[in-house]
């Protein structure tokens, strides 16, 4: 099947969220489809599947052209998507959810999960998924989950997969997992729209490529693109993947975790025994894969969440027991993983977010009053030290694009007197721009002595980084290596082998 | 601006039930006005369909276009005249002092619906939905009366000891809510639903003990005496009006949320809770202990309602004193949009249907066209596609706004 998008051009308003964007995808082939967050790619791929109507232009498939007035459609003509977000219910198996939707019937009317297993078991089989029909979705792993997404579109006859920034969720080696799987599946004649903005990946499985920048296609740069190439077109100006960074200069030991066990809501072991030091001037990232008790670790570093045993120290106070409040007045910065859940109330302005936990005492409180003078200076200078793009101080938190909220919460959490900088996937949803520019700032924060603590699960913000490397699998910290390991070594540690 | 950059964003993920009650809360002012006007609308559309003269007229359509035109006009001219007559200005009286009684009528009635509508909005800027004013007025009612019955004191001393005892056991009732709710979980619609009862009753029991409550010498009715004259809330405009100092208490209750809530850094940290309470955890604020401190506040105001209406009956009071303010108060805190202006102007408006409805009865207009009118303006808040579907308003999006400084930005980079 062929499939291609011709001169579609989508406006929301005075916006043009896709400007005359033209697109072929052959049978057999992957395309990658590279830009930023808010090029127009997700409004491209709802155009594709049918959520949106274009304004002008139309989509053909082996040069018929078709008009697609909901996902329905765009099924029934071969196009299947897999999402971000899996659309699965956990207490289903595998066999129930490929054919939610799509039941196949007894002669009786009742459902035949028999003939649900059989397709699983054989779409399975051709693509080497090893998926088993019958595990409950919940039991399995991202990355399996992931297959399962994949083999629902494939059960309903899809001939062409869109992959919405699958690789989101997956450990190295799941991602590898997931390339040789979309090599197999182009392979086999199903054609692949890639959406990402990962270089690397789009260098390892593309056939072809397009790069969108602000509704546009910019170019189809050859798939032999160099990894800087690639970044400059997406982000239209030269980039510098690499963060310089001098030396660390280290000092005292101020972060001193010892044996820490931390439960979560149900009661299970998500941090086990953890024991680990920062000093000032250094950054320690602690990597690994969703899900493995980072999460908890940095809410139990806050005092979010209970320490079940073990101690947390910096500069000697023991904190282990202490409110969220005297862990930030002893001096601990906090970056949390969801900007939008932790870190920011979007309906308060930029002023009122830059101040969200000092409403306690100076400079942003004059006994029981908000000291509004002052509030709206610091703002301002903090607007503009951190580089915030945005009309003015007054503008809502929520309109403001993924980068610039986080720039919102860096700003808040280094404009004050730290310590410790504890950041849980400081640039997740951030353009290449302010990835550089938060980059930037927290190589800042360590040169100027605060120790500082990355979660992350995005392997080449750890290297581009740490000082030292932290990997957590299953609650332990496996193994604390030098920033010099390799990434294969890592990957590993990543999937509980230890160094 | 001209560089504008606009996209449509998926905002934080919410289920679709509580984003609704959030957009409810929030009360956008133009959907409310416009809520308003189609009340008052289909409250005409009910004068007129109901009237028997315009039914006869329009019998007679054929013959007579004209005059059944007008019998229209005319009946929903009289119904809305009767309650601008009745609750602003009588254009008929002698004089203009006459003619202004009214008013001051709206503001008699008004005041507990502002004060205890306070009460209510404080608690939905902080996320809960409060339906507790009932009780917690009648908790009040029952510290007020008791020390405004059983308690003498020097004249002044006396109100204002009776005013702090209506507001401290209506603190009290909230406090418990509050309690209930950072301790056990407890939804505060169901816990407030039933301490309204339980105050109800403990009232009415007050009032049949003799020891407590009762009127000396009462019988079987659960009535008070009449609170001492030293207790009772003073005449604002002299003896021919029935205006009193109720109202001062609603205006200094007014400034008190304003400043409450725009000023101090415990509204800050209320309305931060009531947004996000996940990210007001993660800023050090303990969202249990927020949600007792707004539940004790707001049933503050309640308890300021409470001692405006107990405070100012002659001859003894009954729980009916109670007038169904608490749960107007619910409608009054939607209406204005939890906000204290808001809060005046929808006070303002439900006193005026209270004190215009006799004349409206007298005009020949069922009063009750104004509980169908009130009843919808509700509505219509806590369901916003039927606004924007009647008024052709679009869907509220997100908007991303990224500045002109991008050139700017881009620029400095080079």
């Amino acid at each position: 099947m062929k499939l291609e998008l011709r001169n579609i051009t989508k406006r929301f308003g005075t916006l043009t969220a896709n400007d005359n964007i033209s697109l072929i995808l052959e049978s057999g082939e992957i395309h990658s489809l590279l830009g930023e967050n808010g090029a127009g790619k997700s409004t491209l791929m709802n155009v594709l599947y049918g959520l949106l109507q274009p304004d002008e232009g139309e989509i053909l498939i082996d040069d018929k052209p078709v008009k697609f007035t909901g996902p329905g459609d765009a099924m029934a003509a071969g196009i299947g998507m897999v999402h971000q977000h899996f659309m699965l219910i956990p207490v289903f198996t595998v066999a129930e959810n490929v054919v939610l939707g799509n039941e196949p019937t007894s002669k009786l009317g009742g459902l035949d999960l028999e003939k649900a297993r059989a397709l699983v078991k054989e779409i399975s089989d051709r693509f080497g998924f090893e998926i088993d029909p019958d595990a409950k979705i919940q039991d399995l792993p991202v990355g399996a989950q992931q297959r399962v997404e994949i083999i629902k579109s494939l059960a309903r006859n899809a001939k062409t997969l869109v992959l919405d920034e699958p690789t989101a969720v997956l450990t190295p080696q799941e991602t590898d997992e997931l390339m040789e799987i979309m090599r197999g599946l182009a392979k086999s004649g199903t054609s692949i729209i890639f959406i990402t903005h990962k270089l690397r990946e789009v260098q390892q499985v593309s056939n072809r490529i397009t790069v969108i920048r602000q509704g546009k296609v910019v170019a189809s740069p050859s798939p032999k693109a160099t990894a800087s190439e690639l970044a400059s077109l997406m982000v239209g100006r030269e980039v510098d993947l690499n963060v310089t960074r001098t030396p660390a200069k280290v000092g005292a030991e101020t972060l001193v975790i010892k044996d820490l066990t931390v439960l979560d809501d149900r009661q299970h072991q998500m941090v086990d025994g953890v024991s680990f030091t920062v000093r000032d001037g250094e950054v320690l990232a602690i990597a690994g894969v969703q899900g493995n008790g980072q999460t908890e670790l940095a809410e139990a570093i806050l005092g979010l969440r209970k320490i079940h045993s073990g101690s947390i120290k910096v500069s000697g106070r023991d904190l282990t027991k202490s409110t969220v409040r005297e862990v930030l007045e002893a001096g601990l910065g906090y970056i949390p993983e969801d900007r939008k859940k932790d870190g920011l109330v979007g309906d308060f302005t930029i002023a009122e977010n830059l101040m969200l936990d000092g409403s306690f005492g100076p400079p942003f409180a004059k006994g029981l009053e908000i000291d509004f003078a002052n509030r709206d200076r610091i703002a301002d200078q903090l607007i503009a030290d951190f580089d915030i793009r945005t009309p003015s101080a007054t503008t809502l938190v929520k309109q403001l694009s993924g980068g610039n909220q986080q720039k919102v919460v860096v700003a808040r959490e280094l404009g004050r007197e730290l310590k410790v900088l504890v950041a849980s996937q400081p640039t997740r949803g951030v353009d290449v721009g302010s990835i550089e520019f938060i980059h930037e700032q927290i190589i800042a924060a360590r040169d100027s002595g605060k120790s500082v603590i990355i979660i992350s699960t995005e392997l080449d913000e750890v290297l581009a980084l740490a000082d030292r490397i932290a990997v957590m699998y299953r609650g332990k910290i496996v193994g604390i290596v030098d920033a010099k390991t390799t990434r294969e070594k890592l990957g590993k540690m990543m999937a509980g082998i230890s160094a | 601006m001209s560089s504008k950059k606009v996209t449509d964003v998926v905002p934080v993920e919410e289920d679709k039930a509580s984003k609704v009650l959030r957009e409810i809360m929030a009360g956008d002012p133009v959907r409310i006005a416009l809520s308003v006007l189609l009340g008052f609308i289909i409250g005409a559309i009910f004068m007129v369909v109901f009237n028997a003269d315009v039914v006869s007229s329009w019998s007679r359509f054929g013959s007579d276009p004209s005059y059944a035109l007008s019998t229209v006009w005319w009946t929903i001219q009289d119904g809305y005249g009767a309650l601008f007559t009745g609750s602003v200005y009588n254009i008929d009286s002698a004089s203009f002092l006459e003619g202004i009684r009214p008013l001051t009528e709206t503001l008699r009635f008004a005041a507990p619906l502002i004060m205890a509508g306070l009460g209510v909005a404080l608690t939905f800027r902080v996320g809960l939905f409060n339906i507790g004013a009932t009780g917690q007025i009648m908790m009040g009612l029952a510290g007020a009366t008791f020390v405004s019955t059983r308690l003498h004191m020097p004249i002044i001393i006396h109100m204002l000891v009776a005013v702090l005892a209506a507001v401290i056991c209506a603190m009290i009732w909230g406090v418990v809510v509050g309690i209930l709710k950072a301790r056990t979980g407890a939804h505060e619609v169901i816990v407030t639903i039933m301490l309204n009862y339980v105050a109800t009753s403990f009232f009415t029991y007050l009032l049949r003990e003799p020891n407590l409550l009762l009127e000396f010498n009462g019988g079987g009715t659960p009535k008070s005496d009449n609170p001492d004259d030293s207790a009772k809330l003073g005449a604002l405009l002299g003896p021919d009006f029935n205006l009193h100092f109720g109202l001062i208490f609603a205006v200094l209750a007014v400034f008190a949320y304003w400043w409450l809530m725009e000023r101090s850094t415990f509204g800050f940290r209320f309305k931060m809770v009531g947004h996000n309470a996940s990210a007001a955890r993660a800023a050090g604020i303990k969202v249990e202990n927020t949600f007792v401190w707004a539940l004790a506040i707001s049933a503050a105001f309640a308890g300021l309602a409470a001692a405006n209406q107990g405070l100012s009956v002659d001859g003894g009071l009954t729980a009916s004193i109670e007038a169904g303010i608490g749960f107007d108060a619910i409608t009054v805190a939607l209406l204005g949009g939890s906000r204290a202006g808001g809060v005046v102007m929808a006070g303002l408006l439900f006193g005026a249907f209270k004190a215009g409805s006799s004349t409206m009865q007298v005009a020949g207009v069922s009063p009750e066209v104004l509980g169908v009118v009130k009843a919808l303006i509700v509505l219509f808040i806590a369901a916003p596609p039927i606004i924007r579907a009647f008024y052709r308003l679009p869907k509220p999006s997100i908007k991303i706004v990224e500045s002109a400084q991008k050139a700017k930005a881009a620029k400095v980079v080079k």
